[in-house]
């Protein structure tokens, strides 16, 4: 099996998230067009956050409103993983 | 039905640990946002925040106590004592019998929850203090409160994520007023600064980077902030039987739901809350010359609200001075009805009103007279103080001038 590239990981992850068939999401498709309202948004980054392991800073999720906006966002961050701050603070209180 | 004012009034927050710095501070416009210093932040997607800063526990609380106490509850208590010396109301057993403690808090003893699980979960400790659940009680505070002052009246904790406090003082208002109680001390308390609970916050994308620059353009989200506020509310006849001070009349109070979206919040509602109020109080829109508006600085709430008051006041919109203080003190959840209680209600005594802070530009979208940045001296003759909470729970108080 050839492994899968960033394109086909995040329609699948839409896919499940939208619990529909992987072949109706196609590059173009907008959040709009798939009814997802701004937390639903923030849901579906959170889910591909877990699916690529990173964090996707504010600025670059005002950006990411479309399944092409989200893969170039996606490739952009796994080449620049400097951006991923991942380690938890002790508390202090 | 009873008159209900308010005799006392006490604080701590970003800007001051009680109610006088806390003025001086509104009055200057000066913002006590900066970084976060309780813990280490540097892996956050934001790093500042409106943190109580110079209050040192054990200078009001012994050591035994002190095992009991979450930050939460710190500053509920203190504020709760600073209140009740400023009414110089004196408790004997009658009274005791007739007051309660009505308290707001969205997350109680965050702090110690936090505490507890990451040593449970990070560093694998299986013992505990026993303290743990008592001290993390969203009820807490008000619970030290009537023990400290042997109130046995009405005393309870509503958690109406950032509604809380208003929600609270809206009960503890209509109790008094229709005589099931004759004072209560009452406001909101909320330490929210723990690894944990800014995660959250970081997931959602509503926390600045840098401030809080509400009904600007250029605004970029709210701004976390810890503290709280205590009053003493009680009859306008017992108050006066006294001879105390009084700040303002607690003249009506409003609630609604959206119905709508738990994020996204709806003009309706707010709107509705704000008539509710008015109608509550017998105020017609043309005498309220200050809003305190919820202002959290995000994308959705400001335009919101700006519609929200458009639509009640009308053209007498223009002549409504509207800011927002989570400017300067943080958006500090279930207490933030109280803190803006408190900056509304010292208001009425100075005659001047506190800015909105941190403002650069006007927004279209937002279409309300703002006080930018620099405080103006008014005799205003009513006002309010707005909450509208995730979740579209909306809770709004009305005040009035009292005149002697």
């Amino acid at each position: 099996m050839s492994e899968e590239t960033v394109a086909e990981r995040v329609i699948r992850v839409f896919a499940k998230f939208k619990k529909m068939p992987p072949e109706d999401i196609k590059m173009d498709t907008s959040f709009e067009e798939l009814g997802l309202d701004s937390l639903d948004g923030l849901n579906l980054i959170f889910e591909l956050e877990e699916e690529f392991d990173l964090m996707v800073p504010d600025d670059k999720v005002q950006s990411m409103k479309s399944v092409a906006e989200v893969v170039e966002g996606i490739e952009w961050l796994l080449a620049n993983p400097d951006q991923q701050p991942m380690n938890a603070a002790k508390p202090t209180a | 039905m009873r008159k209900v004012v308010i005799t006392g009034v006490g604080v701590v927050s970003a800007i001051g640990n009680n109610a006088v710095d806390f003025w001086a501070a509104l009055e200057a416009g000066r913002s006590g946002i900066g970084p976060i210093t309780k813990l280490d932040a540097s892996t956050l997607r934001f790093q500042n925040a409106a943190e109580v800063s110079g209050f040192d526990p054990t200078l009001h609380f012994d050591e035994k106590n002190l095992l009991w106490l979450d930050p939460f509850s710190y500053y509920g208590i203190v504020s709760a004592r600073e209140a009740i010396a400023d009414s110089g109301v004196e408790f004997n057993d009658d009274l005791r019998d007739r007051s309660g403690v009505i308290t707001g808090s969205c997350l109680g003893g965050k702090m110690t929850e936090d505490e507890l699980y990451y040593k449970l979960y990070a560093e694998g400790k299986q013992r505990h203090q026993p303290i743990a659940i008592p001290r993390a009680m969203s009820n807490a505070a008000a619970s030290h409160v009537s023990m400290e002052f042997g109130l046995t009246g009405a005393t309870f904790t509503t958690s109406t994520a950032c509604s809380s406090a208003n929600h609270a003082m809206g009960q503890a208002f209509w109790l008094i007023r229709q005589g099931t109680i004759d004072l209560a001390v009452t406001g909101g308390s909320e330490a929210p600064i723990c690894f944990g609970h800014l995660k959250g916050w970081e997931s959602m994308r509503v926390v600045s980077p840098d401030t809080c620059r509400p009904f600007s353009k250029d605004r970029s989200g709210m701004i976390l902030g810890e503290g709280g506020a205590m009053f003493v509310m009680e009859s306008l006849d017992a108050a006066k039987a006294r001879g105390a001070k009084i700040y303002a009349e607690v003249a009506g109070f409003g609630m609604s739901a959206d119905a709508h979206h738990l994020t996204m919040p709806l003009a309706d509602g707010a709107a509705k809350a704000m008539r509710l109020a008015l109608e509550d109080g017998g105020i017609a829109p043309e005498q309220v010359g200050y809003v305190n508006a919820h202002g959290t600085a995000t994308p959705a709430n400001d335009p919101m609200e700006s519609q929200a008051i458009r639509k009640i006041f009308g053209a007498h919109a223009d002549k409504v001075a509207v800011s927002s203080t989570k400017s300067m003190h943080g958006h500090t959840l279930g207490a933030a009805g109280a803190i803006e209680a408190a900056a509304t209600l010292l208001a009425f005594h100075k005659n001047i009103l506190p800015p909105n802070a941190n403002f650069n530009e006007p927004d279209p979208e937002c279409d309300i007279d703002v006080i930018a940045n620099v405080a103006r001296p008014a005799e205003i003759e009513a006002a309010m103080s707005n909450s509208f909470a995730f979740g579209g729970l909306n809770a709004v108080l009305a005040f009035r001038r009292y005149q002697t």
